[in-house]
Formats: C-alpha cells, sequence, structure tokens
C-alpha cells in the first residue's frame, strides 16, 4: 500500500508542474505584447498602473525561462497577486470565501444526480429495451440536450416571475437578518432549488448510462449466472452482487467529474447569481482581472489533481486488483 | 457492415436522430435560399413583433428577423461543432496512434499530458483562454478543439494497444512494412469506429459549449447570429418577447438530442456483444 501511494504521489509531481505549465502558456497566448493587449478597454490611468502590475507579477520583460521560473516561485509561496479589480484584494482570499459555496452547491447536487440515476440505470439495464428502458433513455437524453441557460431562464420566468413561489437569484434574500430561525432554513432552501433542479437534470444522463452500461456488463458475468443457479432471488441477485461490481466503473467517473465540482457550473452560477468559482471566473474575465482568472486556473486544477489523488488512493484502498496491479482501469 | 445497418435500422430512436440530423444539415447548407429576410437588417418599425405570417418567428430587439437569423445560427452551430470536433479528432488520432503504436516513453509522455488536460475544468479553461484571445468564430472553434482531444486520444490508443498484437499487424511488420504505413493502412482504419461514435456524440457536445459560450456573452461575437447569442440578446426582454428566448433553445435542444439519439444507436449497432445481449432480452420482455 505504501508503494502504491508513494507512486500515485510521484505521477502527480510532474502533472503539478504541468498545470502551472500550461496556465503559463495562456498568458503567452495573446498576440504581440500581452500587456498592450489586455489592458486596451481600461481607462488610461488605470490601464497604466495595471500595466505596472502585470509586468512585475509576470515578469514579462525578462526571457521567458526567467519568467516562469519567477512565477513558479511566487506560486510556491501560496503568492497569486491582487485582484485588478477597485477592491484590489488578494486574489487567494476572493477564492477562499467562493469555493465552499460551489463545493456545497455542487456535492448536494452530485448526490441528488446519483440517487437518481443509479435506480434508473439499474432499472434501464435489467429490462434493456423494456419502455421503461425507453422512456428513460429520452428523458435523460432530453435532460442532456436541454441547454442549461435556456432551462434555467424558462424556470425563472414560471417559478420566480409568473407564480412567485422560489426566488430567482442569489442565496439569500435581502431581509435575511429579519428571518426567524426556520424561516431562514427554508429561504436558503428555496434559493438552492433552481440550480440544482437544473443542474441535475442536466447530469443525470451522464450517470444514468454509464449505470446502464456497467450493469449490462455485469449481468452477463459467470458469476451472476453462478449466483442465479444456487436459487438465489433475483433482487438479491442484481441489488447486491450486480450492483456492488457495476458500482466500480460509476467511482472512476465520479473521480473524473472532480473538475466540474470544484470549479462549479459557470453558466448555472452566472444565471442565478450565486456568489461561487464560476461566476467569479465569469466575471473576472469580462473584466479582464487576470490574477484572479490565473489563480482560479491554477488553485482549481491543483485541488482536483490533490482530489484525484485522494481517489486513487482511496480506489487501492477498496480493490487490491488496483493497488496490485498498477493502473486504474479507465 | 451488413449487420451494422441492420442493427441500426432496427433502432427506431436513432433512425429519427438520423433524419433530423439530415434535415438540419439541409436547412444549414441551403439557408441562403431559405431565409425570407436578411439576417442583420434591423427595422426600427418592426422591434419585438411577435411572430406573424411576414415574420415566423417574430423579430427581435431591433426589427431583426428572427427566423432568418436562426437559420444562419444553424449555420454556425454546425460549422463549430465539426470543425472543433473535427480538430479535436486529429489530435487524438494522432496522439493515441503515436502512444498505442509506440508504447514506452511516448505513450507514458502522451497518457500523462491527456491527464493533465482533464485536471482542467473545460469551461475553465476555456474561459481563461478566450480572455486572453479576440473572439471570432475561428477562436471559439479552435478552442473548443483544443480543449476535447482526450477522449479520442484513449480510444484510439486503446484500440491499438489490443489490435498490434494480431496476426495481421504482425505479420506486415514482418515483412518490412514502416511503421507510418503499419499504422496508417493497418491498425487505423480497424480502430476508426470508436472514433466515429465519438465525434457524432462530441459535435453536440461542442454546440452546446458553444451556445452557452455565446449566451454568456464570450462566444461568437455579434453581428453574427448564434442560437446562444439570440438567446443571450432575447433574455433581456424575456417578458415581453418570449420567442426570442424560446425558439433558439428549442433548436439547441433538438439539434443536441439528434446528434445523440443518432450516436448511442451508431454505438450499440457497432458493438455486437450489446446486440447479442439486446436480442437475448428483448425476446424476454416479450
Amino acid at each position: 500500500m505504501f508503494w502504491y501511494v508513494l507512486r500515485r504521489v510521484l505521477i502527480a509531481v510532474p502533472l503539478l508542474l504541468g498545470i502551472t505549465f500550461i496556465s503559463f502558456l495562456v498568458i503567452h497566448l495573446a498576440p504581440g505584447d500581452p500587456v498592450d493587449f489586455h489592458t486596451g478597454d481600461l481607462s488610461p490611468d488605470s490601464s497604466a498602473q495595471a500595466k505596472q502590475m502585470l509586468r512585475k507579477q509576470y515578469g514579462l520583460d525578462k526571457p521567458l525561462p526567467v519568467q516562469y521560473w519567477n512565477w513558479l516561485i511566487r506560486l510556491a509561496r501560496l503568492d497569486f497577486g491582487r485582484s485588478f479589480a477597485p477592491d484590489g484584494r488578494p486574489v487567494l482570499q476572493k477564492i477562499g470565501e467562493r469555493l465552499p459555496i460551489t463545493l456545497m452547491l455542487n456535492v448536494v447536487e452530485m448526490a441528488i444526480i446519483l440517487l437518481f440515476a443509479v435506480p434508473i440505470g439499474v432499472l434501464s439495464a435489467t429490462r434493456q429495451y423494456s419502455r421503461f428502458d425507453k422512456a428513460t433513455t429520452v428523458f435523460v437524453f432530453m435532460g442532456f440536450a436541454t441547454p442549461d441557460f435556456w432551462f434555467a431562464l424558462l424556470l425563472i420566468l414560471l417559478f420566480a416571475v409568473h407564480l412567485g413561489w422560489l426566488p430567482a437569484s442569489g442565496l439569500r434574500d435581502i431581509n435575511w437578518e429579519y428571518l426567524s430561525f426556520w424561516k431562514r432554513h427554508w429561504d436558503f432552501l428555496s434559493h438552492l432549488i433552481l440550480p440544482i433542479g437544473v443542474a441535475t437534470f442536466g447530469g443525470l444522463a451522464g450517470f444514468s448510462r454509464y449505470m446502464r452500461q456497467s450493469m449490462l456488463e455485469v449481468v452477463r458475468q459467470d458469476y451472476i449466472q453462478s449466483a442465479r443457479a444456487k436459487g438465489l432471488a433475483e433482487r438479491v441477485v442484481i441489488g447486491k452482487h450486480a450492483l456492488r461490481n457495476a458500482m466500480l466503473p460509476i467511482v472512476t467517473i465520479l473521480g473524473l467529474s472532480l473538475p466540474g465540482l470544484i470549479g462549479g457550473s459557470v453558466i448555472v452560477e452566472s444565471i442565478f447569481a450565486i456568489p461561487g468559482m464560476g461566476q467569479l471566473m465569469v466575471q473576472s474575465v469580462f473584466q479582464r482581472d487576470y490574477p484572479v482568472i490565473m489563480g482560479n486556473l491554477v488553485i482549481v486544477s491543483t485541488l482536483t489533481l490533490v482530489a484525484n489523488l485522494l481517489a486513487d488512493v482511496a480506489y487501492g484502498l477498496v480493490d487490491p486488483r488496483i493497488r496490485l496491479g498498477g493502473r486504474r482501469r479507465q | 457492415m451488413k449487420d451494422f445497418w441492420k442493427a441500426l435500422s432496427r433502432n427506431r430512436l436513432a433512425l429519427v436522430g438520423g433524419a433530423v440530423v439530415l434535415f438540419l444539415a439541409a436547412l444549414a447548407i441551403l439557408t441562403p435560399a431559405l431565409a425570407p429576410w436578411d439576417p442583420n437588417r434591423p427595422d426600427v418599425k418592426k422591434i419585438l413583433d411577435p411572430p406573424s405570417r411576414t415574420h415566423l418567428l417574430g423579430t427581435d430587439q431591433l426589427g431583426r428577423d428572427v427566423f432568418s437569423r436562426m437559420l444562419y445560427g444553424s449555420r454556425v452551430s454546425l460549422a463549430v461543432g465539426f470543425v472543433s470536433v473535427g480538430i479535436a479528432a486529429a489530435i487524438g488520432i494522432v496522439l493515441g496512434s503515436l502512444a498505442g503504436y509506440n508504447g514506452g516513453m511516448v505513450d507514458g509522455f502522451v497518457m500523462r499530458l491527456v491527464d493533465l488536460m482533464l485536471v482542467f475544468p473545460r469551461f475553465f479553461l476555456l474561459l481563461a483562454v478566450l480572455a486572453f484571445l479576440t473572439p471570432s468564430i475561428w477562436t471559439i472553434m479552435a478552442v473548443i478543439g483544443l480543449t476535447g482531444w482526450m477522449g479520442v486520444t484513449r480510444l484510439v490508443r486503446a484500440e491499438f494497444l489490443s489490435l498490434k498484437e494480431r496476426e495481421f499487424v504482425v505479420w506486415s511488420q514482418n515483412v518490412g512494412a514502416t511503421g507510418f504505413r503499419v499504422i496508417w493502412r493497418h491498425i487505423l482504419p480497424n480502430a476508426l469506429a470508436p472514433v466515429l461514435v465519438a465525434m457524432t456524440l462530441g459535435i453536440p457536445a461542442a454546440i452546446l459549449t458553444e451556445s452557452g459560450l455565446s449566451f454568456l456573452g464570450i462566444g461568437v461575437p455579434p453581428p453574427h447570429a448564434t442560437w446562444g447569442n439570440i438567446l443571450n440578446e432575447g433574455k433581456e426582454t424575456i417578458e415581453i418577447g418570449w420567442w426570442l428566448s424560446v425558439y433558439p433553445g428549442l433548436a439547441i435542444l433538438v439539434t443536441v438530442l439528434s446528434y445523440n439519439l443518432l450516436g448511442e444507436g451508431i454505438r450499440d449497432a457497432l458493438d455486437p456483444r450489446l446486440r447479442q445481449a439486446g436480442g437475448r432480452f428483448v425476446a424476454r420482455s416479450g
């Protein structure tokens, strides 16, 4: 187990370097001198100031390898610079405020998706081509195909504007301070219903299809036949023997969806004005707030890398085949 | 091949999807002949007119004909879908073949690169890159393509790993065929089926991504009409001009759904194991 963990950590180190390298490449995408380009639409005053900051932050007057090295050193000290926005707060602080909100939202959303997707996948696999299978196939595909921004607009129009049942945006009512204890809880929940509903409908397809596929493969295995042959009830065969094995690939897919979990849904957060990572990213793109953009990119991907590593270790603990066989099957 | 068509023709959902895909492609190609109005001509006398006989889907806040704009938008969506998936598939095929055929260091490097790209949330990477570039339809295509090649790379590599041990490959290597020839003539043609499926499923994903970016106002810039930016402009007036928001969204939904049904159908038809099992289960459920 020790060697397995060590191997995973050693693989993660070059990836971490790669993250910084790709992010560094992104800064240099702009044609010509990046500074001239980005600050074009700011006022001359703030533009000159921003240029100075950019030059200092990235050392743009030095040769590329030196720039990269200096940037790496600053990153190692967790110095992501300050936001270009008028508040000028440290990037790290801004991200720290928003990360918990996005994480909370996405963990709840993921739990709800799994709650629906696993039973749908299992039932449509055990009754392949039945009416249930066809209906859920169309339903989850509709969910995938419905543009989330459009669905969100329609839901806001119906539930917030016309019916007035649910709030259209934000996480808290403006009168939050004056609400009673229970009202506060309801207020918070009611703000979550629409965004989580939209995201769940869109995310259902991926997991339920994987679950169906995985279940279809497992029920054809010999050990399922032997479980049936020894007279176990179909409910036990499917619910216990097959389900456990069919869940393994789902865990892998769960690992792959980590970047989305940490980065958050950019579109959902923007439409519902949820102060999370996705909204921060869109705002900083519009404000050309480069330190925040770069900080976001590096921090979110690094956290994803760490989360992947932990998932790999957990996976190795659960499944000895992986620990001994080396790479996780993907 | 005959089995494939037989299996596909039995899948009604996939056939409907395929028919809609062909219909949309025809619309996009014939757009200049079909569009009743100039998509970019404003008309101050017709601001936010509801759908009528002269303007089938109404007009927008500048008095432009929404039906014509949506027709032109379909060209943008399909072009972005096809080109970006083409870019992604080309990169994926080259890297996947190299990794799968050579193994060793090359394979390790390519697969680490894939892992690396997968660590970035797709939309974050897109936004970060677009923040530094001048927006245009070409940058959107390029950026979506350049951030979406990892799946194809993995698929092609996996196919190569199993195919390169087969007799016909080993034989042609033994009679002295060059590596390039073995890859190009012998392995690749046999490895393309899953790539085709991935591409069919990649097009709707790219269309959704483009419309999402355009909806945020970071995608294809005006005056190009796209389904995403019609929606973006229409959301301000959604209560007066519902047609500006409802129709483009429906168009995206129908397009994405059709491509997905077709793609899944092709996948099921290509996978003989599933087909067999399908037959068995159909018989059972009567």
